[in-house]
């Protein structure tokens, strides 16, 4: 609160010569490397931005196909027909249920972490979550194909037979769980270290006096991060979802290696097929012609924007109670 | 409400450090009495102990007995949660929930304690926020958060939320030293009005607060830093002022060291 008040800056006592040359050049580089670092950023985004949507535009020209609704990719067929309607489903889909599992177990062991573990064993759990975060994604997938598709066939069995009434977990097909729950799951897996990571940063961060004016007021443990802590992380746990929604919805070697596509829209989740955005690109690049690719581009297209669209909406929820947010303290 | 306070052979440790060593005084129910002494000398950390809030510190560790009445707040199976309800603090500098408007900061207690009817609540709210001086000021805007008063506002908001729950005993640890002159009047008003109504202990380095507020003070030292604090003496104001029975009692009041 107390922070230095402009006067005081007035009153500082004047810099001799020579350093406040060598100040100012010091000055003017750095400030020129980070504004230079802020446009190179900007420059990227839009090339990013310019290259998708031209390469796009020549294949939405030419699509015969409705882009947003088909359940189609035969963008080599002539004439050519393929649409973003299975696509869109599945990265949806998965990245919920990925969402759905990871947050609340992330959340839970970084308040294990930062506020109920003893710091000798803290510290090398935050290590070993860290760890989850190195392993590539391909190392992810084969594991996911080889020894978690077999192992949940078990919860796929129990999950049709006593939620089955809910039309999600209703099992229609046979075969093996090559499904969009199993992306799910997986995918939860691989965003766990990061959402951890940085929610267990900012609960690190609550100032020791807000968590003794709730312990005054005669708070439980549970009750001082309820009132204290959980308020004062939420934004920044949102951040952290984000971060891990944007990798779950990117997220490509992996679903390729697990999911067995198909271009249906299939509510159960438990059945296998559905596809995502990044798979498609990536099982159907290395075979395309040129104007395929275009086609694959204009998909990558709506995932930049799907992207976007989350962030921004993120940015909205937090916006929407910054006087709230414990920033202003 | 209000009782009384009788420590005895009270020590507190951080780790393996005595920071205090064996404190014993009665505070009267309904009074004001003030902790001086220089810096170092414990009188925060004993007054921490008070509410049981110094074992939430890593290492923190307490010896010996503290009566309110004639229960012991570190006997064998007393909740130290259920202490901190019964004794309220004040921190040194306000500490209004952030992500709480001054509505919820005020029934912040009152919700950790049970269900109230929303009637009720806006009752005790109010006449809490009355209790501390501040009503008038925030009515208008009990929606906004607590954290867009000033200073001094702040620091009545955290009275006021303290006050809420009808404590026995009211703690404040240096209330007014974040705070400019007038908010520092404000607050030592208040303090006159709650000792009607409550037993206040209060922890400050402001002497002349300390003559103007309270009715006994207790004059705390450490013989050399690193060494544990020592209760010197506790006596009426008055006489602590103008006749202390111990020498280093008048040295440090009329200012020949701290």
């Amino acid at each position: 609160m107390a922070s230095t008040t402009p006067t005081q800056i007035d009153q500082a006592p004047p810099v001799s010569k020579s350093a406040r040359s060598t100040g100012r050049a010091g000055d003017k580089i750095f400030a020129g490397l980070s504004k230079g670092s802020g446009i190179l950023l900007l420059v990227i985004m839009a090339s990013i931005a310019i290259f998708l949507t031209y390469r796009a535009s020549i294949a939405l020209s030419k699509n015969e196909g409705n882009f947003l609704t088909t359940f189609d990719w035969n963008a080599s067929a002539t004439p050519p027909v393929f649409g973003i309607a299975v696509l869109l489903f599945g990265t949806v889909i998965s990245s919920i249920i990925a969402m759905a599992i990871a947050v609340p177990i992330a959340v839970g062991i970084a308040l294990f972490i930062s506020h109920y573990a003893p710091r000798k064993l803290a510290a090398p759990l935050a290590y070993v979550v860290d760890l989850l975060a190195a392993v590539p994604s391909i190392i992810y997938g084969i594991w996911g194909a080889l020894f978690l598709v077999p192992q949940l066939a078990g919860l796929n069995l129990w999950l049709d037979e006593y939620m089955g009434w809910t039309y999600v977990f209703d099992k229609t097909q046979a075969g093996v769980a090559r499904s969009l729950f199993t992306v799910g799951i997986l995918l939860a897996i691989m965003i766990l270290p990061i959402v951890t990571s940085v929610s267990r940063e900012v609960f690190l961060q609550v100032p020791r006096m807000n968590e003794e004016a709730a312990l005054a007021l005669g708070a439980t443990r549970w009750e001082v991060i309820r009132m204290s802590v959980l308020p004062f992380g939420r934004s920044g746990v949102i951040s952290a979802s984000m971060l891990g929604l944007g990798r779950a919805l990117g997220e490509t070697m992996a679903v390729a290696t697990v999911l067995s596509p198909s271009f249906l829209i299939n509510g159960h989740i438990l059945d296998p097929g559905g596809g995502t955005f990044a798979q498609n690109i990536a099982a159907k690049f290395d075979e395309a012609n040129e104007f395929g690719r275009d086609a694959l581009i204009a998909s990558g297209l709506v995932l930049f924007l799907l992207t976007l669209l989350v962030n921004g909406a993120a940015r909205l929820i937090i916006a929407r109670r910054k006087d709230f947010s414990g920033a202003n303290a | 409400m209000a009782k009384r306070i009788d420590v005895s052979g009270l020590s507190a440790f951080y780790g393996t450090h005595k920071a205090i060593d064996d404190i014993s005084m009665t505070v009267e129910p309904r009074s004001v009495t003030a902790f001086i002494g220089p810096s170092g000398c414990g009188k925060s950390t004993f007054l921490r102990t008070l509410n049981r809030m110094h074992e939430v510190t890593p290492g923190g560790r307490v010896e010996g007995k503290v009566l309110l009445d004639d229960e012991n707040l570190y006997g064998a199976g007393v909740d130290p949660v259920a202490v901190r309800r019964t004794v309220g603090m004040v921190f040194q500098r306000p500490n209004p929930f952030p992500t709480m408007s001054i509505f919820d900061n005020v029934a912040a207690g009152l919700r950790l304690n049970g269900s109230f009817k929303k009637s009720e609540l806006a009752e005790i709210v109010e006449r809490s926020l009355k209790g501390a001086n501040l009503w008038n000021e925030v009515k208008d805007r009990l929606n906004k958060p607590g954290s867009g008063l000033s200073g001094g506002q702040q620091q009545r908001l955290c009275i006021a939320r303290a006050i809420a729950v009808e404590p026995e005993v009211l703690l404040m640890d240096e209330p007014c030293s974040a705070l400019d002159p007038i908010s520092t009047l404000a607050i030592e008003d208040l303090i006159g009005e709650l000792k009607e109504r409550f037993t206040i202990v209060i922890v400050t380095h402001n002497m002349q607060q300390a003559a103007r507020v309270s009715d006994r003070t207790a004059f705390f030292n450490l013989s050399a830093v690193g060494r544990p604090g020592k209760l010197v003496e506790i006596d009426d104001t008055d006489r602590i002022f103008s006749n202390p029975s111990v020498q280093a009692t008048e040295d440090y009041i009329s200012g020949r060291f701290g």
